[in-house]
C-alpha cells in the first residue's frame, strides 16, 4: 500500500492510509497537544485541544483521517492560543485546586497549563458546587474535576464489556454518571486502571491518592510532550 | 417543472438560481411565509412585510447575521445574505441587547455539552455580555468577547459551536456604536468588582459610609 505524503508545520511526514492526523503525527515523531485522547481509545474529539489547521477549516487531528498532500498547521502562534484559552475555560469550568489534589503531577490538564504558562485564566472561575462520589468499593469520582472528556466512558469496562459509567444531561449540566450495580463489581485492579485513564484527578483508587510523593510524579520530571519534542530539538 | 431549468435560472442572481421561501417574523405588519426571487433586497422584503420601521434585521436565524438599517440595502442570496429562510424583523421599540441575551440563551440551552467550546466557552460569553449590558465593561471587554467568540466559532465540533458566538460577532461588527455606548472608556480596571457592594453587610454594622475617595 501506498504511503500518504503530508506536511505538518511544513515537516514532510507520511501516513497509513486510514490513519487519523494524530496517529500519523505520532508516528512521525510529532507532538501535538491533546486531552481526551488515550491510546487504545476510540477518538471522542470532545476537548478539542488537539485542533489543527488544514487551509482555513479547523479540525481534530484525533478523528480527522490523513489525505493526501494535507498541509496541516500545529504549533502556530494563533491555534496555540486557542488550545491555551480552552485549557482555562476548563479551569474555570470546574473547582482544579493543584496543591491539594491527588493527581497532582501526574495530571494532564496541569502538565498543559505548565505547558502553555497559564498564570490565571483569562476566564473569569465560575466556582459550580459539584459532589464527591463513591463509585463501588474502590473508587471515588471527584466530580470537581471532571473536565468530561469521557475517557471513562469509552474506557471503563466490567469483565464481560459492560460501560460502567456513562454521561448524562448537557450543555454546563453535563456530567459524569454510572452503573451502581457495575461499578460495585470492579476490581481493585480495575480501579486502578481507571484511575491511570483519568487525565485529572476526578477518578481516584482509594488509599493510594499520595504513595507517590508530589515532585516525583510523571510531569514533575519531564513536560508533558518532551517525548517527542526532546527528539526534534 | 415544465418550464424547465432555463425558466428557473431566469429568476435569482447569477449564484443563487431561482425562488427562496422566506419565514418573516417579528416586528412587522404582514408576517408570514413569502416565496422570492433570491438577490431580494432587505429594503424591499421588509417593504412586502410591512416592517420598514425596523431597527435590526436577523437573517438566518440566530446564528445568522443581524443586519443594521443601514446595511437594508443588501441582498438576500448566497453571495451576499445567505439563509435558510428565517427572516426576523426587530423594530425600534426592542432592546437589541435583549434578543442578544435570548438567543445566547438558545445556544447554552441547545449545546449538548460533548465539547470545550461550545459547553464551557458560550456560558462564559453569555456572562461577558451580561457585564457589557449592565455597564460594568470596559474597552477591553469588547475585544476579549470578539476574541473568545472567535476561539468557539474555530474550536468547536459542530455548526451549534460555529455559529453561536455569532449573535455577539454580527452585533459587534454592525452595532458597535451600541456595545462603545455601554463600556467605560475612562477606566481599565477589575470592573466588575463594586467595593461599596462588598463590604456593605459590615459597613452597616460598623456604622461607616464609604465615599468615592474609597473608590479612587
Amino acid at each position: 500500500m501506498n504511503k500518504i505524503k503530508f506536511t505538518i508545520d511544513g515537516k514532510e511526514c507520511f501516513a497509513e492510509p486510514g490513519q487519523t492526523i494524530m496517529e500519523a503525527a505520532k508516528a512521525n515523531g510529532v507532538y501535538i497537544p491533546a486531552l481526551c485522547r488515550y491510546e487504545g481509545l476510540k477518538p471522542a474529539g470532545s476537548c478539542r485541544v488537539c485542533t489543527v489547521r488544514v487551509g482555513r477549516g479547523h479540525m481534530a487531528a484525533c478523528t480527522q483521517p490523513v489525505a493526501e498532500g494535507m498541509v496541516v498547521e500545529n504549533i502556530v502562534p494563533d491555534l496555540e492560543d486557542m488550545r491555551k484559552s480552552l485549557i482555562e475555560m476548563l479551569f474555570v469550568e470546574g473547582n482544579h485546586l493543584c496543591p491539594t489534589c491527588q493527581k497532582s503531577g501526574n495530571c494532564e490538564l496541569q502538565a498543559l497549563a505548565y505547558r502553555y504558562q497559564m498564570l490565571v485564566p483569562r476566564f473569569p472561575y465560575q466556582f459550580p458546587v459539584r459532589q464527591v462520589e463513591p463509585v463501588g468499593p474502590h473508587l471515588l469520582l471527584e466530580q470537581n474535576r471532571c473536565i468530561q472528556c469521557l475517557r471513562c466512558v469509552r474506557g471503563v469496562k466490567t469483565t464481560d464489556g459492560k460501560a460502567v459509567f456513562g454521561s448524562v444531561k448537557r450543555s454546563g449540566k453535563k456530567k459524569i454518571a454510572f452503573d451502581r450495580d457495575l461499578a460495585a463489581g470492579l476490581s481493585a485492579d480495575a480501579a486502578k486502571k481507571a484511575m491511570d485513564q483519568c487525565p485529572v484527578g476526578a477518578l481516584l483508587k482509594k488509599e493510594i491518592g499520595f504513595m507517590v510523593p508530589i515532585g516525583k510524579r510523571k510531569f514533575d520530571q519531564k513536560p508533558i510532550g518532551s517525548e517527542f519534542e526532546d527528539k526534534r530539538s | 417543472m415544465d418550464r424547465g431549468a432555463g425558466w428557473f435560472k431566469l429568476m435569482g442572481t447569477p449564484k443563487s438560481a431561482g425562488t427562496k421561501l422566506l419565514s418573516v417574523s417579528g416586528d412587522c405588519a404582514r408576517p408570514g411565509v413569502y416565496e422570492v426571487a433570491f438577490g431580494l433586497k432587505v429594503q424591499d422584503l421588509l417593504k412586502m412585510a410591512g416592517g420598514l420601521d425596523a431597527q435590526a434585521v436577523q437573517v438566518g436565524g440566530p446564528s445568522g447575521t443581524c443586519i443594521s438599517r443601514g446595511q437594508f440595502e443588501r441582498k438576500l442570496c448566497f453571495e451576499d445574505l445567505p439563509t435558510g429562510g428565517s427572516v426576523i424583523v426587530i423594530g425600534p421599540q426592542r432592546d437589541l441587547f435583549e434578543a442578544i441575551h435570548n438567543f445566547m440563551d438558545f445556544f447554552i440551552e441547545e449545546s449538548c455539552g460533548w465539547c470545550v467550546p461550545c459547553r464551557a466557552g458560550n456560558i462564559l460569553l453569555k456572562k461577558k455580555l451580561e457585564k457589557i449590558t449592565s455597564g460594568k465593561g470596559t474597552a477591553k471587554d469588547l475585544q476579549e468577547i470578539e476574541s473568545w467568540g472567535k476561539t468557539i466559532k474555530a474550536m468547536s465540533r459542530c455548526g451549534l459551536g460555529q455559529t453561536s458566538p455569532n449573535p455577539i460577532l454580527t452585533t459587534l461588527q454592525n452595532f458597535r456604536e451600541m456595545y462603545e455606548a455601554k463600556v467605560r472608556n475612562d477606566k481599565d480596571f477589575i470592573s466588575e468588582f463594586d467595593l461599596a457592594a462588598a463590604v456593605k453587610a459590615a459597613s452597616s454594622l460598623t456604622g461607616q459610609k464609604l465615599t468615592e475617595a474609597h473608590h479612587e
